[in-house]
Formats: C-alpha cells, structure tokens, sequence
C-alpha cells in the first residue's frame, strides 16, 4: 500500500491522495465509529417528550460499557458521578451527532471521490474529528494506554495485534499530513519512530 | 447552554419564593446578595493517542490562542499529565468542555481550588 497522505497543493486546497485500498479502509473503519456512536434506540421516536426532543435531553444517556465508545463519550467530571451523569444526559445527544456528522462527511466525500479526494475547508474539522475518533476506538481496542504505548512500536510479526497497530500507524499518519497540511504544525516523532519500516 | 437553563430552573423550584404568590419585596439586602461563583476551570489530561500537532491545533482553532500559547498548554498536557486551558464560569467550563468532547480530547471541569 503506498502511502501518500494529505497535502496542501499549490493552489492552497487540501488534497488527499489515496488508492482504492486505502479509501476503502478508511471507510471501513470511519463506518465502524459511525456505528459506534449511533445511538442503539431512538429515545426522540413518536412517543418522547416533545420538550426533551427538542432541546436534545436524552433522559437515558448512560456511561457506555464498551470502553472505546466511553473514550469517545468522556465524563465531564472527574470526581463528580453525579454531576458527569447530568452532563451526559444534556449534552451526549449532540455530541454523538457531531462525531456522526463527521463520519458521515468522510463517508460521503470517500464515496464520491477517485484517487484524490480534496476537502473543502468547511470539510476539514470532519476529517480530523473522524479520523481522530477511529484512532481514539482503534486504540482503546488495542489496549494502548499511556504507560503501555511504547512496546507497540516494535511488535512481533506473529502477535494478533501486529496488523491493527499498522493500521493505526496509517491512521496516525493521515491524521498528522492532515494537521500539517492545513497548519504547518508538526509532532516531534514519538520514541522508536524511526524503527518503523 | 442546555445544562446552565435546566440548573437554573431546578434551583427557582426549589426556592419557593419564586412563583406566582405575592412575595415580600423588603427582603433585607443581605438575603439578596449571593456569593459570586467561584471560578471554575476546564482541563485537558494527556492521552497516548493525541497528536501533539492535533492538540495545539484544538487549543488554537477553539479558544483562538496564540500558536507559541497553544503548544505551551500542548506541551504542559504532555509533560505534567494535564493543563487548565481555560477558567470562568461553570457553564462556560461546561460548554468548553462539550467542545473538546467533539474534538476528541479527553477534558473534565472542576472547581478551581
């Protein structure tokens, strides 16, 4: 799989160069965190409170089991369940429609697009929020953590999370052209970096 | 925001002086003065997946800081495992908050103590 990236071409427009096989893995894996974050029933179908629905309360809104959608559905309180469970049922509504609106975004551009997909400027904050959403699920998946981390970069060919830390090194990629191209920012690269092939 | 109103209304049924009755307007001025909030403050904790480029990217798209503040705080993040990025009140806390939520930052609130 080459790997191209994003880049800010001459004209200034964001360009994403991609070949089939990676547009259709990015798609793949952005419509696995818009399954996510979906929500599994609809609390605004006909009989919800009218008021409710229109503000956005979910009166059920929850802390989520499943641990990747917990990381992309924070609490807002550290120390304050009580408070975090109030926010949640105020404010998830949205916030899962915000990382859905970006999924979606991707999605439709992946499908409309050849081997250069160019993103509009209003389109960028969805392609960083999506593809920052599917490395935050991936990794949670992956059990990377902040004390952990390191001893991804040099995993054995054999072990059954050799090929999902390669797809998360690609997502890392994109994720990083796609800042630089539109900011000029850069990350200094994490220890063992240079170890990859 | 959604969470300030509905706090809002909670504390005006709980205070049975607001309502339709008729209620004493000579109430002593010290009744009528309440404390100011104390500031609350908005913190992002560091994580092992954010970029450092993504996160000061965030701190300047959102709060519209300066690119040498914005990767202060980033590197603050990742140095010391957290950074206060913005204070005032609990709803504005609140509302920042949300947003880095949308980003994908992991943030929490808190009192500033």
């Amino acid at each position: 799989m080459a790997v191209h990236g994003f880049r800010r071409t001459a004209t200034g427009r964001i360009v994403l160069k991609a070949d089939d096989v990676e547009r259709g893995l990015l798609a793949t894996l952005v419509g696995q965190v818009l399954e996510l974050v979906s929500p599994e029933d609809d609390p605004w179908g006909s009989d919800a409170d009218p008021l409710a629905r229109m503000v956005g309360i979910d009166p059920d809104a929850e802390r989520p089991d499943d641990p990747a959608l917990a990381r992309l559905l924070p609490d807002a309180y550290s120390d304050d369940e009580e408070a975090s469970s109030e926010f949640r049922r105020f404010t998830e509504r949205s916030l899962r429609e915000t990382k859905m609106n970006h999924a979606t975004t991707v999605l439709r551009a992946l499908a409309e697009a050849d081997h250069k997909v160019t993103v509009p400027t209003s389109e960028v904050p969805a392609w960083m929020g999506a593809i920052n959403d599917t490395r935050l699920a991936l990794a949670t998946r992956l059990g990377i953590t902040e004390e952990n981390h390191e001893r991804f970069y040099d995993l054995d060919e054999e072990d059954p999370a050799f090929v999902h830390v390669h797809v998360y090194d690609w997502l890392t990629f994109l994720q990083e052209t796609l800042v630089q191209a539109v900011t000029g920012l850069t990350s200094e690269p994490p220890p063992g970096w240079d170890e990859q092939d | 925001m959604v969470v300030a109103l509905a706090r809002a209304v909670r504390a005006a049924c709980d205070d049975d002086t607001v309502g339709v009755a008729p209620v004493e307007l000579d109430r002593p001025e010290s009744e009528s003065v309440t404390a100011p909030d104390r500031p609350w403050i908005t913190i992002v904790w560091n994580d092992p997946v954010n970029l450092m480029s993504y996160v000061t990217y965030v701190f300047m798209e959102y709060f519209g800081y300066s690119k040498d503040k914005a990767q202060k705080l980033m590197r603050d993040v990742h140095n010391e495992g957290r950074a206060v990025v913005s204070n005032g009140t609990r709803e504005g806390m609140e509302i920042d908050v949300a947003a880095m939520h949308g980003y994908g930052l992991w943030a929490t609130l808190a009192k500033d103590d």
